[in-house]
């Protein structure tokens, strides 16, 4: 087959450029930091992951335990059609939210106002938040058609830097790393929030 | 196109159009030059993306230990290239995705086309992507009936406005928000004729044109920013979400990534993914960044191809000085901070990669005798090297390839170029190996003694050249004088 000679043909080529001028590989130094200052879910974090999603035109609501189901209905207010993942905690669900079987199509999803998940990880330092589609985030579609995607952080799941949060998740998972709402700066470099994702991000952050 | 021998590395076939344009870059800035709405649209657009992608830098304290990290990584990884694809290839197939490799743009093309067809597909959508645009895939798809649709928004604004890209990031940077406004008005179906030329306005009608497509296309194509080789994983950088809904809801995905673009381990990410937002769009992080690793059952699409794409890459590492040029990530940093991009545009450098990374990545990957103007097309300021996240050395592969280009064409006795006249004192240095060496050894010493990123002088001989045009930000007319000064003795 011609894609099998491809291969030894692309790797033949590597070997031999880089018998020209052999070189060892350096094992690279990492002197950037690793891990913050703050321990995951330090007030300050939780400050700094605020200040940076708001930066980014997303919209944040602190609650805890006690509050969360009335943050949560204020989030989703003016959203008729709701849906939810499967493995989403029973005491989070809206009543009137329908639960995601994974059966239904983009168009149907398109027909969808909101949607509200769990996350698996957050960085205070870039305002990130990771969704790894697990079962209290579900598929990757469901929180990229519905225009509205409601999220909540828990506390503990905070975590400073960058590096920290890549440790944090699974590289084999589907992950979407989302920072603010869609956005475009392709018109005269001018940032535009609000393309083809949810244009609405709203971020409920949970402290116990 | 002259006998190659299995397994020598090969530079990217002269009928690869987008790295070949069709006029020499002198003749090229010239024309661009006397286009004064192009050099405002891009000084506005440039002027705003340096001041945010400044204050992105300084809010981090470890930024040079990045670079620093950014640069080591990249060059461990081509120190052994093979091993990383071979264990690339091992981790997606583990993990349902099929590899395919392919040696030139044509091939790649090939490829793509036959996966399109056997998915019974006559249209794809695509995310923006630099190694797509470079093997001229929509080209290749049209001539097979296919259609593919740009969804990222200033790849749409050049695909609607049948243009070409003008920058790495920004394709459309060269177009201002009425001349947009114009295209969508012209070619958009079904648009709002009262639309406006709010850039916010402008986005929501592509939002509008795109979604229909995004819920009902089969197949998608795709770039890759990076891919770990421990683990299969792919990654795609971008905001608009036009990416997720390629990478999520078609069942086919294709995913074409040069091969350089590998890296060893899931750590490595976490310096590339500080590094490559801030310098390109200015922001601590991308709104979207998507990783998957082969197929996920019941997720996103069913179906995973790579291809591999080498296109001139091998030539390029074969190179032991040029190799560097492969450690690219794409941010476009260079060309906000190049005075002679900001003054010529992308267009000038008729290659799909233009500006200071460009003007070395072409020619190493065509051959230097298919792109020799192009290593002239800097004015060794320093300042693409300053603002490069992975600390690649333009100005010394620039010198680099100015003495490949004359030593090939004085053994080829070719007439040397307008340029290299015009620098005969250089181009003389150039000739001599041992002088060039120790000149170029000087002029990285000089970089690294210089203040504030501009090198105020060479250490002679090549003073006598930098001299006239290491002044940093050279008013416009200097420049255009430097070009009538080339031209005229030439
Ligand atoms: S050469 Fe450096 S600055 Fe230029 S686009 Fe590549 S990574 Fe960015």
């Amino acid at each position: 087959m011609t894609t099998g000679s491809a291969r030894d043909e692309v790797l033949a080529r590597i070997r031999h450029a880089l018998s020209a001028s052999p070189t060892e590989p350096i094992e690279p130094v990492r002197g950037y930091r690793r891990t913050g200052q703050y321990s995951p879910g330090a007030p300050q974090l939780l400050d700094r992951l605020t200040e940076r999603l708001t930066d980014y035109r997303a919209a944040v609501h602190a609650a805890t335990p006690r509050t969360l189901v009335s943050v949560l209905e204020a989030a989703l207010d003016g959203t008729r059609r709701v849906l939810v993942p499967p493995g989403l905690p029973a005491e989070w669900i809206p009543a009137s939210a329908v639960i995601d079987d994974g059966g239904m199509s983009p168009a149907e999803l398109d027909a969808v106002d909101a949607v509200l998940t769990a996350c698996t990880a957050a960085a205070a330092d870039t305002g990130t938040i990771v969704v790894d589609a697990s079962p209290d985030q579900g598929r990757r579609a469901i929180t990229l058609i519905p225009d509205r995607h409601v999220c909540v952080v828990r506390a503990a799941q905070v975590v400073q830097t960058v590096p920290e949060l890549l440790s944090r998740v699974d590289p084999h998972k589907p992950l979407t790393f989302i920072s603010g709402p869609s956005a475009t700066s392709d018109i005269e470099l001018r940032r535009v929030e609000g393309v083809h994702g949810p244009r609405t991000l709203i971020v409920v952050l949970l402290s116990d | 196109m002259s006998q190659v021998f299995l397994g020598m590395p090969a530079h990217a076939p002269a009928d690869v159009r987008a790295l070949h344009g069709t006029q020499p870059f002198p003749a090229a800035a010239r024309t661009a030059l006397a286009d004064s709405q192009l050099r405002r649209n891009l000084g506005a657009a440039t002027a705003t993306i340096r001041g945010k992608r400044a204050a992105a830098v300084a809010e981090v304290d470890d930024w040079e230990q990045l670079r620093f990290a950014g640069q080591q990584i990249k060059a461990a990884t081509m120190a052994r290239l093979d091993e990383h694809l071979i264990r690339l290839e091992q981790a997606v197939t583990e993990r349902g995705g099929t590899v395919h490799w392919a040696r030139d743009a044509a091939e790649a093309n090939r490829i793509v086309t036959e996966l399109v067809k056997a998915a019974g597909a006559d249209e794809v959508v695509k995310v923006k992507s630099m190694a797509t645009q470079e093997i001229g895939l929509n080209e290749a798809l049209a001539e097979a009936g296919i259609a593919a649709w740009e969804t990222d928004l200033a790849e749409l604004i050049v695909q609607l406005g049948h243009d070409t890209p003008s920058h790495i990031l920004v394709p459309a940077i060269h177009r201002n928000r009425a001349e947009v406004r114009e295209i969508f008005l012209r070619e958009m179906p079904g648009v709002d004729p009262d639309l406006a030329d709010d850039p916010r306005e402008l986005a929501m009608a592509a939002r509008t044109h795109l979604r229909r497509k995004f819920l009902t296309a089969q197949v998608a194509v795709s770039g890759a920013n990076f891919a770990v080789a421990d683990t299969g994983t792919l990654v795609v950088v971008e905001s608009e979400g036009n990416g997720r809904m390629c990478l999520t809801l078609p069942p086919t995905l294709i995913t074409v990534m040069g091969i350089e673009k590998v890296v060893p381990s899931w750590a490595d990410l976490e310096v590339y993914l500080q590094l490559l937002p801030r310098s390109s769009t200015g922001e601590r992080m991308n709104p979207y960044t998507s990783t998957w690793s082969g197929v996920t059952a019941g997720d996103g699409p069913q179906e995973f191809h790579l291809i591999l794409l080498d296109n001139g890459r091998t030539a390029v590492l074969a190179d032991d000085v040029g190799r560097e040029a492969l450690h690219c990530i794409r941010c476009s940093a260079c060309l906000n901070v190049c005075p002679v991009y900001e003054r010529t545009g992308g267009h000038a450098y008729g290659s799909v990669y233009p500006g200071p990374i460009g003007a070395v990545l072409t020619p190493l990957l065509t051959g230097v005798l298919d792109n020799p103007t192009l290593p002239y097309a800097s004015t060794l300021c320093g300042a693409c090297f300053d603002a490069c996240p992975v600390r690649i050395d333009i100005p010394s592969l620039l010198v680099h390839l100015r003495a490949r280009s004359t030593e090939l064409r004085a053994e080829r006795r070719l007439v040397p170029t307008s340029e290299a006249v015009a620098m005969t004192v250089a181009s003389w240095v150039m000739s001599k190996p041992r002088l060039f060496a120790w000149a170029t050894r000087a002029a990285r010493l000089g970089r690294l003694i210089a203040r504030r990123g501009r090198i105020r002088s060479l250490p002679p001989p090549l003073s006598a050249w930098t001299a006239t045009r290491d002044a940093p930000e050279p008013p416009t007319s200097t420049f255009r004088e430097w070009w009538l000064n080339g031209k005229e003795r030439s």
